[in-house]
């Protein structure tokens, strides 16, 4: 019977209280282990203070072909950006 | 380099998509693993990267050689991070290579069933410390040549792989240069032995960029897709270049009497090592090929138990959870 660990998928929250950020993947036997390769791997240099592991298979993408209809309706949507408004000079500062 | 004569796949697809998945590449796009990618770059890239992370994992048998003798406890400690760090890189790469749909064991049955390679100047032995010194600075020099451009590839996980690793890779020249430098400053004893260590590194990692390809039809595909960004001939050259002040600054010679400053290239002339050489290490008759084959195929063998044992342990565990919820 093949063995092979299963893939978890590595967070790491750095140093300045940033949300923890996708930095790869590893494998490992269970959770606990993946946290101990995790921080082999992935924080030799100081890279974190806190690591989340995820089971790879638990983790479900959106699909490639979805892209345009997931991410282009917000192209039209200009005003949610604060620089679309002009707010006059005497206003002050807002 | 770490990848060295990496053929590349045919591909037979649709024109059009071939031709939009080239006009992504040439816009400076990353392709992701789940995207369309024809079959031709996904295999030229599981080889590359694969042949790449199997260079890194054997790369740490000649330096892992020196480490129980270390000359002082600091060097011990900086030479075991080295290595440590070479595992890692080793790790980042079978991942990004794992994304395009082959699996961590398949990688490691086809380096020990010779199917696939690692770069031919593991295949030489470290015979003494001033050796330790040579291959950081020239070995791990040579790596970054190539590491450097290749943070630019096309393949999304392969790109961040490289990243990581050029951010790691310059602690390791200059480690290697630092011990360069302090045996070059020592006694007449401990100078010849860092001139006796390049003289016999030197023409290997040459051999590392592979032979020239400016006219070979696998290097053009791979620098069509980004996954090659410069030809074996010029980062060779960059090396050379880069090198030469080193070595004079080290007050070394390198073994070379054809080596001579070229004004109008602006670059060195320099002597082609010796090809039919690395033909015969990359068939697998360089002097330590035997045994790094042989260090790895028992690393995975004593290891089964354990990968197996542990692989148990975590299922008995998870139904003793389930069991008791």
């Amino acid at each position: 019977m093949s063995s092979e660990w299963p893939l978890w998928e590595i967070f790491i929250r750095g140093q300045h209280g940033l949300n923890h950020r996708h930095v790869g993947s590893l494998h490992a036997p269970d959770a606990e282990m993946a946290v101990k390769h995790a921080r082999d791997v992935y924080t030799r240099r100081n890279e974190g203070v806190s690591i989340w592991v995820v089971p790879s298979s638990a983790i479900t993408a959106s699909s490639p072909s979805d892209k345009g209809p997931l991410f282009d309706p917000s192209n039209s949507k200009v005003y949610r950006h604060p620089t679309f408004f002009d707010i006059p000079e005497e206003v002050g500062k807002m | 380099m770490y990848a060295q004569m990496v053929k590349s796949e045919a591909t037979n697809e649709d024109p059009e998509k071939l031709a939009a998945f080239q006009a992504r590449i040439d816009a400076g796009e990353k392709i992701e693993p789940k995207e369309w990618m024809p079959e031709g770059y996904r295999k030229t890239l599981i080889r590359q990267i694969g042949q790449h992370a199997h260079s890194e994992i054997v790369g740490q048998l000649p330096e892992g050689n020196w480490i129980t003798r270390a000359p002082t406890l600091e060097r011990k400690a900086i030479l075991l991070a080295k290595v440590q760090d070479e595992a890692g890189h080793g790790l980042y790469l079978y991942c990004a290579a794992e994304t395009l749909g082959v699996s961590r064991d398949e990688l490691t049955e086809a380096l020990l069933s010779g199917k696939m390679k690692y770069s031919s100047i593991f295949n030489y032995p470290t015979l003494n410390w001033a050796d330790i010194g040579a291959v950081g600075w020239l070995v791990d020099g040579a790596a970054i040549m190539n590491q450097v451009p290749l943070q630019r590839t096309s393949f999304g996980p392969y790109s961040r792989a490289m990243i990581r690793i050029c951010k790691e890779e310059s602690f390791h020249q200059r480690q290697g240069y630092d011990i360069m430098m302090k045996m070059a400053q020592g006694t007449p004893e401990q100078k010849a032995m860092a001139q006796d260590a390049l003289n016999r590194f030197w023409y290997p990692s040459l051999m590392m960029f592979g032979p020239s390809d400016k006219d070979s039809v696998h290097s053009a595909q791979s620098m069509a897709w980004k996954i090659k960004i410069n030809t074996n001939d010029e980062l060779r050259q960059k090396f050379v270049d880069q090198t030469v002040p080193q070595a004079e600054y080290l007050g070394l010679t390198i073994p070379d009497p054809e080596l001579r400053w070229n004004e109008e290239k602006g670059g060195y002339d320099f002597s082609e090592p010796d090809w039919s050489e690395f033909f015969e290490v990359i068939k697998g008759n360089g002097p330590c090929n035997a045994e790094r084959m042989e260090a790895r195929q028992k690393a995975w063998d004593d290891g089964a138990w354990f990968r197996e044992g542990l692989m148990a342990h975590a299922r008995k565990r998870a139904a003793a959870k389930v069991a008791a919820e």
